[in-house]
């Protein structure tokens, strides 16, 4: 019985040892979570979100918008009904003078209404929180550009041109930011953020929401944010501090 | 019944006869090999493709083994990085032969990254 017993409490120890090694550097479980190889599926363990810093968002600032419209192969909207994927939105409080700019885009939100009225299951959310279209399956009916509160949805009436390797885009379908999903599964951030910040401006900040280390979810902890037209509790990934 | 096989083979045979003379001529491609081999490619592609295309819409699987970029890359024309636009390109030319129509490339990139950059369109 003895040197079983022996032998047994060693064993305990020495796994005691090794999860407390694996534990001590937990943080590191979370990061990987973040930075998924590029063959893997996206969890729910991360959910992506934006911060936008509207005192640091200059008026007249057009940088986000031409770089996600470069990025995505979508040319420079000049009429009513050409696609936008994001655009700058100028606010003015009449009663105190107060002016405040900020893109606005599609919010990922928790809750999308898009995807709720969406016939074909073709506007759908990731696992991580990304909303998107899938052009395969979409009919273009156009009911989730209505069903959207925030307008963050286009048709493509005409025939396109030029479409870049990783942003498929044709007639017929409805599209919308898809917060640069090629970038963000091989880890890296959104063509705006990177524009904003070459900028000068760093008002937008890029991130996982459930990642407490991660630098938006430090920001959103410390100061008070709005999600648009929170009322409908569509749970935006978006955020916006300053409005 | 032996008679019908028989004429059925000959009439086949000659089909592939005919057929082989017609070949369409395609670009070639860079590289050694495909990521299957031909004969599986040419049946199995489109099964692939619409495999592989979910895993990575829905699910956010990239750089895996059958994808239509990285047909594109491969098999791009050495000059202008487009696998349309004569019947010498590579899928166009192969699916004008079998009279499928390719759909794809209503909305995707038929060419190279290096060609949407402006770059030289393929390295050899």
């Amino acid at each position: 019985m003895n040197p079983v017993d022996t032998s047994r409490r060693a064993f305990l120890g020495g796994t005691a040892a090794f999860a407390g090694v694996a534990l001590a550097p937990g943080i590191l479980l979370y990061e990987y979570a973040a930075a998924k190889a590029p063959g893997e599926a996206v969890s729910s363990a991360v959910r992506w979100g934006m911060l936008v810093d509207t005192t640091r968002c200059a008026s007249g600032c057009t940088a986000c918008v031409d770089a996600c419209h470069s990025e995505h192969g979508v040319p420079k909207p000049a009429r009513p009904t050409d696609a936008q994927w994001i655009r700058k939105v100028e606010l003015k409080d009449l009663r105190t003078g107060a002016v405040r700019s900020a893109p606005v885009m599609c919010q990922h939100c928790a809750e999308p209404p898009c995807v709720d009225v969406c016939p074909t299951g073709a506007s759908f959310k990731r696992a991580d929180g990304i909303v998107l279209v899938d052009r395969h399956t979409c009919i273009g009916c156009r009911y989730c550009m209505m069903a959207c509160p925030y307008k963050a949805r286009s048709f493509v009436h005409e025939p396109t041109a030029g479409q870049k390797t990783d942003t498929p885009r044709g007639k017929g379908c409805v599209e919308s930011c898809n917060l640069c999903v090629h970038r963000v599964d091989r880890g890296g951030t959104p063509a705006c953020v990177e524009a904003c910040a070459d900028a000068g401006h760093r008002a937008i900040v890029f991130g996982d929401l459930n990642d407490p280390a991660s630098e938006i979810a430090q920001r959103v902890r410390a100061a008070t944010t709005t999600q648009l037209r929170a009322d409908l509790r569509t749970d935006n990934g978006v955020r916006y501090l300053g409005l | 019944m032996r008679v019908i096989a028989a004429g059925l083979l000959a009439f086949v045979l000659a089909g592939v006869a005919w057929a082989g003379s017609r070949a369409p001529v395609l670009d070639a491609p860079r590289g050694e090999k495909c990521v299957e081999d031909a004969a599986t490619m040419r049946r199995s592609h489109m099964d692939f493709l619409r495999h592989q295309r979910d895993e990575t819409v829905h699910r956010g699987i990239r750089g895996a083994r059958h994808s239509l970029a990285g047909c594109v890359e491969c098999h791009a024309n050495a000059k202008d990085g487009a696998v349309l636009g004569s019947p010498s390109h590579f899928c166009q030319g192969c699916h004008a032969y079998a009279a499928v129509k390719l759909d794809c490339f209503e909305c995707h990139a038929s060419r190279t990254r290096a060609a949407q950059a402006g770059r030289p369109a393929r390295s050899p």
